[in-house]
């Protein structure tokens, strides 16, 4: 595709924020085109942010909260990724790729796991191309 | 309560094309109890209907509201403001809700936004289960509070059928039979003579043969005067 992508990542404050926090303190580079919404806790998130975020543009959302069995708060990674499997459902009866939104398991202490986040997310807006709601002409 | 499942996206959008101007109506009873209709849900269906809508050129405003009770018209009357210059209003609440809704604003198109399934209670959390037939004439008394018209696949009124395998229904491995819960129960409660009592052919008339069914409570009706004095109704 060509331009700049719009991957949104809501990442919780205990794992996948300090994950990508970690990551530049290791140096480890990442696609720019990837825009980090920091969260309390990956349970907060909700299939309304993840439509809405659609809405205003995203090419990509995706959720990274602490490992399975991990949570700071016990179970919020759980709950983000029952509504992230909600939020494709949804998504693929509108006509937008599911593909589009993921949730991913990262620790605070995996700083190369970020960037290999980013890298995924990157790689299936280049195979899907943008948003489709960029392509509608109003 | 009453439990229902929203219909899927495509038919909801099928069912509101030709209109602009759509209102997306809950409901924080039943509906929202069993996570169908309540205020979350109309937030996601509405915005899932703007995603729609912007994806597929369509130019539909869509607002949202929720009310109380759908199906009481004191809670419905209250939405008038957000009804009012709306070209369709999809309920998410249950058929009654919708039913109210289109009783008060004869002149709005009201659409279902769920089908209503069953009159049940949550299971756990997430999981609904149908509870209670409306039959009219209740059994519960003489079944250790196991309603064998809604939870029996046969409804059956004299013990299980011949599906009956370790504890399960054969329509559904994962069903309960309910004769055997029936059993269970009535063991516990050291009334299992209540086995060997038969049951009569049931009377079904106060069941679904009839039309609607209508229940009044004399007592409670009010007086032309009344109405005018308490409702403001002519």
């Amino acid at each position: 595709m060509t331009g700049r992508m719009r991957i949104v990542g809501y990442c919780c404050s205990y794992g996948g924020y300090s994950s990508a926090d970690l990551a530049g303190v290791l140096r480890i580079g990442y696609s720019p085109d990837v825009m980090i919404i920091r969260i309390p806790c990956a349970g907060r998130i909700d299939v309304i942010h993840i439509l809405k975020t659609f809405r205003d543009g995203a090419d990509a959302v995706f959720v990274a909260g602490c490992l399975e069995k991990n949570c700071n708060f016990e179970y919020g990674n759980i709950e983000a990724r029952k509504r992230v499997e909600h939020a494709k459902r949804l998504l693929g009866e509108i006509g937008i790729e599911k593909e589009r939104v993921e949730m991913f398991n990262v620790a605070s202490n995996q700083g190369w796991r970020f960037p290999e986040i980013v890298r995924e997310m990157v790689s299936r807006v280049e195979g899907l191309g943008p948003n489709p709601l960029r392509k509608v002409v109003k | 309560m009453i439990i229902a499942d929203q219909k899927p996206m495509r038919e909801i959008c099928k069912n509101v094309e030709g209109h602009r101007k759509i209102l997306v109506a809950g409901c924080r009873s039943c509906a929202a109890i069993c996570l169908a209709g309540g205020e979350k849900e109309v937030g996601i269906l509405a915005e899932s209907l703007r995603l729609y809508s912007d994806l597929n050129g369509r130019d539909w405003e869509v607002s949202e509201t929720t009310v109380e009770r759908q199906c009481e018209k004191e809670w419905v009357r209250e939405m008038r403001p957000n009804v009012e210059g709306r070209d369709v209003v999809i309920s998410i609440a249950c058929g009654v809700g919708a039913q109210v809704m289109q009783d008060l604003y004869p002149d709005t198109r009201i659409v279902p936004g769920l089908n209503t399934s069953n009159m049940g209670a949550p299971e756990e959390q997430g999981i609904f289960l149908e509870k209670c037939g409306g039959c009219g004439d209740c059994v519960l008394h003489l079944t250790g509070g196991i309603c064998p018209i809604a939870r029996c696949a046969k409804s059956l009124m004299n013990g299980p059928c011949g599906g009956s395998q370790n504890g399960k229904c054969e329509v559904n491995p994962d069903t309960p039979c309910a004769w055997d819960q029936i059993h269970q129960s009535l063991k516990r409660l050291g009334r299992l003579d209540l086995m060997e009592q038969v049951i009569p052919p049931k009377n079904w008339i106060p069941s679904r043969s009839g039309g609607p069914r209508k229940i009044v409570r004399p007592e409670a009706v009010l007086t032309p005067e009344e109405k005018i004095a308490k409702e403001g109704i002519d």
